[in-house]
Formats: structure tokens, C-alpha cells, sequence
């Protein structure tokens, strides 16, 4: 199996049988992650450090123990409240950890493209936790395992990403992999929500939720931000609940075994129905999060043993 | 005779011609030309061996960061950028820090010029104080001080009942203002142009239309106040309609566009390759062919390198944090010529816009190789092909777009009122 990549930046740049060898090597650690001896020395002697220029709990914390339990030696660095505040470049912030020779480096960045460009200037491996709305790769590779685990497979599936699309790099993400997989992809939200010629994607759009969930075999529900409820793209929260908000009127539109996904966290209410949300015959949430921590670690696996080959013989690659 | 270029190919836009043949300089003006005829005798001769002389290149929005960022260009550096880019007339922004909003400050501007820069320098002087949109400038004192337009460069005037007065307040003194045609709140944020790559890269976006309704705007002000416009920069299709009307209307409106939105388009922004973020943002293809037929149908008046020098710290950060803008005042020929070379214009016609038509609407001499007129040349081989190297370039700022790309066309020599200020080694 070939994965010749020294970064995860996007899954722009992967093809579908690295996709699939990514999964495929996630579904081992799924499996470790359930035993309770959890622990592996893959990247053990390698240092791994999460610098998150955004905050998170949830990526931040599922980098952090996909790291741990394959014996890295992690580091957290809350960029938000260092370096950026006293002025430093992101630039520069690179180099001066460059310089400590980490070997993996998980970035999230509220602009686009910024981890990009700290890739071009480190010599370690770097894993793009999310850069602004242009890509969150780690959590389309989740989404990915968990419905190929649910359904059986990525292909001629119908797919509704629904809500804020606008604004978020899980659905960029999400629309290029399963674009890669052959499955059929719906845009649902309101339209001051959708990208600017969306539809070039190859992805068809609705702003109708009811017509857009129409015979679906999975729902992926985005998280609005509170910041855009108010006035600016929607007219208010009860309103977008209203046409937009998962309840189990408009879920009874998908398949009957439509699944219902969300990236978290929730705002239950808001864009879905508390109990539809806790619903364990058709939510599969908390399986996301789990298949969180496999994928990473599958990501980061393949990472360190590109490394590693690297380093043996400069020449390689 | 002072000096008399022989064999030459003379590009002249006023007579719309390419003629091989002579001219020759006495006093610093252009004293005759011919073509089979035998050419005066003179102190000095120069052999063209067949390449092109055409009028100097009077550039309009050139930025020089005097006051304020000395260490992104200085006006010895600019000069000599421009001499060797073929520009003999520079006609500098206001966008300093601080702004040129004031005699005073228009005097040390011009008094550095003087010093150290060797091709003409007129600078333009703000609308309004501190380029805020609040309160007009002393518009009269600055155009006795040598302002030759107003303009508040990349802020657009918002509040329009302000942005009338000062219309109207120039109309009174027959100044000519300069204006970004761009709706600031759609365009509020935007790095990119709305569209399928800005999509694809997640970079916030302004829609091409903000640049029609920044025009449409301004033509119903340019309609209530009759004063003298023109728009720095039109680089959409939808924006060239609403133009087209207001020139047949009878306003007073001319339009500029930009060497780097006839020659680029958005997708060379790639992976976020932050020399190619400049304002307006980049556009479509289809825009970028609607603006270059413009240009060479004449719609589209003026053609400038809409020169803006960003030091390295401000252009090597994320793509949105990045600072705007391009240098181009050496690359404004070479990249011209693309579009002589892919058959869009001709010489004479790109002359037009690069050296007669914004000579004409500042009022200067220049501009053509008609006797009389100033000798403010350029000599260039517009077939020699090389790949540009930024460090070659004059500027003390490097970021130009086309570092790396194959152009075809260089100059070889650039004189200003008969003297040469450039020579290429």
C-alpha cells in the first residue's frame, strides 16, 4: 500500500485508494481502541505537538490521544493566547518550533491556506486540524469511516449536507471525498449560506430541506455559528430551526435507515432536535467522535512511516 | 540636432502608426521625424538596429512609500525602477502614511522627487484628509502646490453627500478625481473574487458586480456635479456597459485598468501565492478577455502597473492577513507585450493607453512622437525573450507576480527630455 504524501493538508490532494487505505488502516485501530490495553509504540521517540491557533476541545483532544495511545510524545501549545498576541509571525512561530525537530505538527488556523504555508517551511509532518473554511480533512476521513461502517460502503450513497456551508471547511472537505467515492452529494441550506457556484462541484443544492432530504441514506448536519444567527445570514435562530433544523418531521423524508451526523458540537435546537440527536437507531455522533481518534491515528501512522523512510534515505522521496 | 535616432521602428499613438525611420531631439523636444528621407545632422546618433521607439510611459497610481515606509521603496529606488521599466512619468499615489493630504506634505514629496528620482514625478494628492471620507482636502492650495488629481486610492469616499461636495468643489477648480470604483460593503473583507476557486479555497469573496455598483455610483454623482472622473481601475465585464453609457452620455469620464488583471487571472493564485493578492482582486477569464478588449477598443482609456511595494513580512502570511498589491513598474512593458504578442493589441493602440491617453487626461505634452512634444522615450526589442528574476529588479520590493515567468520584451534604454536615464547593460 502506497501513501506518498509528507503532509495531510486537504483530501484535495488525496485519490480514492489512499482514502480508502487510510480507512481501511483505521478500522485496525478501532480495534486496538477498544481493548483495554490501548497502547502501541508506533511513534514511540517521536514528538508530536498540537498548535492551535483557534480553539477546540474535541480535535484538539482526539489528536491528543491518537498520539498518546500510539506513544508520542505530545505536546499542546494554545497559540491563541502566545506568540500571535505578542506579534509574532506565523511565520517565525514555525521556524522557532521547527528548530525543537518535531516529527508530526498538527495545525488548525482560522484562515485559509495558513497551514499550507507553515508546511512549506518545517521539515516534520504536518496535519492540517482545520485552516479557515478551506479544509478539515481529519474529520471528512472520520465522517467517511463512519458511514462506510454503517452502510457498507462510500459509494452510490445520497448524501444531504445540510446548514452553514458557506462557512465551513467540513463540508469543502466532505464534498471533495465523497465527490472521490463516487457518492452523490446534496447541498440543503438557506442560500446566503451556500459558497458562490457551488454547484460546479458536481454537487446539486437545495434550499428546500424537505425536497433535499428526499430518499437519502445519510444526513450530515453542520454546526451554525452563533455569530452568523443574528440578522447577517439568517433572519433568526427560530426561523432557521424552523426550515432548516433536523426534527423527526423532515428526517422521516431520508431512507428509514438513514443515518444523522453531526461534526459537533451540537446546538441542539438550533440546527438539530435534541432527541433525534440521541436517538442511537439513527444518530451515529458519538461513533464519529470514536472514529475520530482511529482515523488520526491511521493518518498519523502513515505520516511517521513516510518519515521515517524519508530520513533512512534522503533520496526517496 | 541633439541627438537623432536612426532605424528605428517609431510606434505613434496619435497617428495610430508604425513607421520605420528617424527622429531627432533638439532641446529636449521632439524636433522632427521622417522615413525615407535623409535625417538631419546631429551632436549625437543612435543606431536602433530596427527595434522599437515609442513615447515614455506615464504611469497613473504609481505608490511610493515616501513618507512613512522608506524600506518598501524610496523615490531613488522607484526612479530607477522606472527608468528602467520605461516609465518617464510617474504620477504617485497619496496612500502614504501619513496620507499627502496637505501642501506640506506635497511639497517634501516633491522636493524628494526632484532629488533623486530621474524620470518626471507629479504626484496626486488625497480627496479628502487622512484618505477617511470625512472632510475634503484644501483641493485649491494642493493643485497650486503641483497635485495633478485626487484621489483617495483604495478608500472608497462611502458617504456619499461627502463625495458629491468634493466632486463638485473640484469641478469649480477643473481638478480631476481619481476614484476606486468598488462597493465597500460587499467588498468589506474580501481576498478573492466570489466564484468556484474562492469557493474551493474557503477565501472570503467580493462578487465582480460590487465593481459595477462602485461605478454606477460614481457615474450619477459624475451626472449631478459634472466633474472631471476617472476610475483607477475596471476590470470586470459587467462594469464595461455601464462605462460604454456614461462615455456616450458625455460625461467627463475616463477609465484605467491594471497591467495585472489584463495579464492574470484568479486561479493564479493557486495555492495561495500571496504575490498575486492585489485590490480589486483577481478576476475571471472571461473577465479579464472582456477588459482587454476593452482596452484595445479604447473603452478602457488608460493602462498602469498599479505599482505597490510590499516588503517580504507583509506579504509571507496567510493569505487573508496578507497586504495587497504588486510591484509592476519594470514589468508593466514586458507584460504589456504579452498581449501584443497574443495578437489582442497593437503597438500603436498600447501605446495609447500606456503613454498618450493618461498624458492627455493630466494635461502633459507627452505622450506621442509628434513634433514639439517632450523627448521623453523608451527604446525596446519587443521580441527578445528572458525569464524574470525578482532580485533583478529596482525596486527595494520584490513582489512581482510574474517572478519566475517567461515575458518577451524588454527595454533598452529610456530617456527623459532627451536625456537618457537608462540604458540596459
Amino acid at each position: 500500500m502506497s501513501f506518498p504524501h509528507r503532509h495531510l493538508l486537504g483530501i484535495e490532494a488525496l485519490r480514492p485508494d489512499e482514502i480508502t487505505a487510510i480507512l481501511d488502516l483505521a478500522e485496525d485501530y478501532v480495534t486496538l481502541n477498544r481493548q483495554a490495553a490501548k497502547h502501541s509504540d508506533i511513534l514511540s521517540g517521536l514528538t508530536q505537538i498540537n498548535m492551535f491557533f483557534e480553539t477546540s476541545t474535541r480535535t484538539q483532544a482526539s489528536f491528543e490521544i491518537a498520539g498518546k495511545r500510539l506513544g508520542a510524545d505530545v505536546m499542546n501549545m494554545a497559540m491563541q493566547a502566545s506568540s500571535i498576541k505578542k506579534g509574532e509571525t506565523l511565520i517565525d512561530t514555525a521556524l522557532t518550533l521547527n528548530a525543537m525537530h518535531p516529527d508530526l505538527l498538527v495545525v488548525r488556523h482560522p484562515h485559509s491556506g495558513a497551514v499550507d504555508l507553515l508546511a512549506q517551511k518545517v521539515n516534520c509532518a504536518v496535519l492540517n486540524a482545520g485552516d479557515g473554511r478551506h479544509e478539515h480533512p481529519t474529520q471528512a476521513l472520520l465522517d467517511a469511516l463512519t458511514i462506510r461502517r454503517a452502510k457498507g460502503r462510500l459509494h452510490r450513497l445520497n448524501i444531504a449536507i445540510c446548514g452553514d456551508i458557506a462557512h465551513s471547511r467540513v463540508a469543502r472537505s466532505n464534498i471533495l471525498l465523497l465527490g472521490k467515492m463516487e457518492s452523490r452529494i446534496r447541498l440543503v441550506g438557506p442560500p446566503t449560506l451556500m459558497p458562490a457556484q457551488i454547484e460546479r462541484f458536481g454537487v446539486e443544492v437545495y434550499d428546500d430541506m424537505s425536497e433535499g432530504l428526499k430518499d437519502v441514506d445519510v444526513v450530515m448536519m453542520l454546526r451554525l455559528q452563533k455569530e452568523r444567527m443574528d440578522g447577517g445570514f439568517i433572519p433568526s435562530e427560530r426561523e432557521y430551526y424552523h426550515r432548516y433544523g433536523l426534527d423527526a418531521e423532515k428526517l422521516a423524508l431520508a431512507k428509514p435507515d438513514a443515518i444523522v451526523m453531526h461534526p459537533g458540537p451540537m446546538n441542539r435546537g438550533v440546527e438539530i432536535d435534541g432527541e433525534i440527536a440521541d436517538d442511537i437507531n439513527r444518530s451515529v455522533i458519538q461513533e464519529q467522535v470514536e472514529m475520530g481518534v482511529a482515523v488520526r491515528m491511521a493518518a498519523m501512522d502513515l505520516l511517521a512511516r513516510n518519515l521515517r523512510t524519508n530520513r533512512a534515505d534522503p533520496d526517496a522521496a | 540636432m541633439d541627438l537623432l535616432f536612426t532605424n528605428a521602428q517609431l510606434v505613434c499613438p496619435l497617428t495610430d502608426t508604425t513607421t520605420r525611420g528617424w527622429l531627432a531631439i533638439k532641446d529636449g523636444a521632439i524636433a522632427a521625424t521622417g522615413t525615407n528621407d535623409t535625417p538631419p545632422d546631429a551632436r549625437e546618433i543612435i543606431d536602433c538596429a530596427g527595434k522599437v521607439l515609442a513615447p515614455g510611459i506615464v504611469d497613473i497610481g504609481v505608490k511610493v512609500c515616501e513618507p512613512g515606509e522608506r524600506h518598501k521603496e524610496s523615490f531613488r529606488s522607484a526612479g530607477a525602477a522606472a527608468a528602467a521599466g520605461g516609465v518617464t512619468t510617474m504620477v504617485t499615489r497619496p496612500d502614504t502614511s501619513p496620507a499627502i493630504d496637505n501642501p506640506e506634505t506635497l511639497e517634501f514629496v516633491m522636493r524628494r522627487a526632484k532629488e533623486t528620482t530621474p524620470v518626471n514625478v507629479l504626484p496626486m494628492a488625497a480627496l479628502t484628509k487622512g484618505r477617511e471620507g470625512r472632510e475634503m482636502t484644501e483641493i485649491g492650495f494642493l493643485m497650486d502646490a503641483g497635485a495633478v488629481a485626487f484621489t483617495d486610492c483604495d478608500n472608497i469616499v462611502r458617504d456619499t453627500k461627502v463625495f458629491s461636495r468634493a466632486l463638485t468643489y473640484a469641478r469649480s477648480l477643473g481638478a480631476l478625481i481619481i476614484a476606486h470604483p468598488q462597493e465597500p460593503g460587499l467588498s468589506a473583507g474580501a481576498a478573492a473574487t466570489s466564484g468556484q476557486f474562492a469557493s474551493l479555497r474557503g477565501l472570503p469573496a467580493v462578487t465582480a458586480m460590487a465593481e459595477r455598483m462602485g461605478l454606477d455610483r460614481d457615474i450619477a454623482l459624475i451626472e449631478m456635479t459634472g466633474a472631471r472622473y476617472h476610475a483607477d481601475q475596471i476590470t470586470t465585464a459587467r462594469a464595461l456597459p455601464a462605462l460604454e453609457r456614461a462615455k456616450a452620455n458625455g460625461f467627463d469620464i475616463t477609465a484605467g485598468t491594471s497591467i495585472h488583471h489584463l495579464t492574470l487571472n484568479e486561479l493564479d493564485v493557486a495555492d495561495y501565492r500571496t504575490f498575486f493578492k492585489v485590490k480589486p482582486p483577481l478576476r475571471s477569464e472571461d473577465d479579464r478577455l472582456a477588459v482587454v478588449e476593452a482596452l484595445a477598443s479604447g473603452l478602457i482609456d488608460t493602462l498602469s502597473s498599479m505599482h505597490t511595494p510590499q516588503d517580504e513580512e507583509s506579504k509571507r502570511l496567510p493569505f487573508e492577513e496578507a497586504a495587497s498589491g504588486a510591484v509592476g513598474l519594470e514589468t508593466l512593458l514586458p507584460a504589456a507585450l504579452r498581449l501584443y504578442h497574443a495578437g489582442h493589441i497593437g503597438l500603436p493602440a498600447l501605446f495609447r493607453a500606456l503613454s498618450l491617453n493618461p498624458a492627455r487626461r493630466l494635461g502633459l505634452a507627452c505622450g506621442h512622437l509628434g513634433r514639439g512634444a517632450p523627448a521623453d522615450l523608451v527604446l525596446f526589442d519587443p521580441n527578445v525573450p528572458f525569464i524574470l528574476d525578482r532580485f533583478t529588479l529596482h525596486s527595494k520590493s520584490k513582489n512581482t507576480p510574474f517572478d519566475g515567468q517567461r515575458m518577451q520584451g524588454r527595454v533598452l534604454a529610456c530617456y527623459v527630455s532627451g536625456n537618457e536615464v537608462y540604458r540596459r547593460p
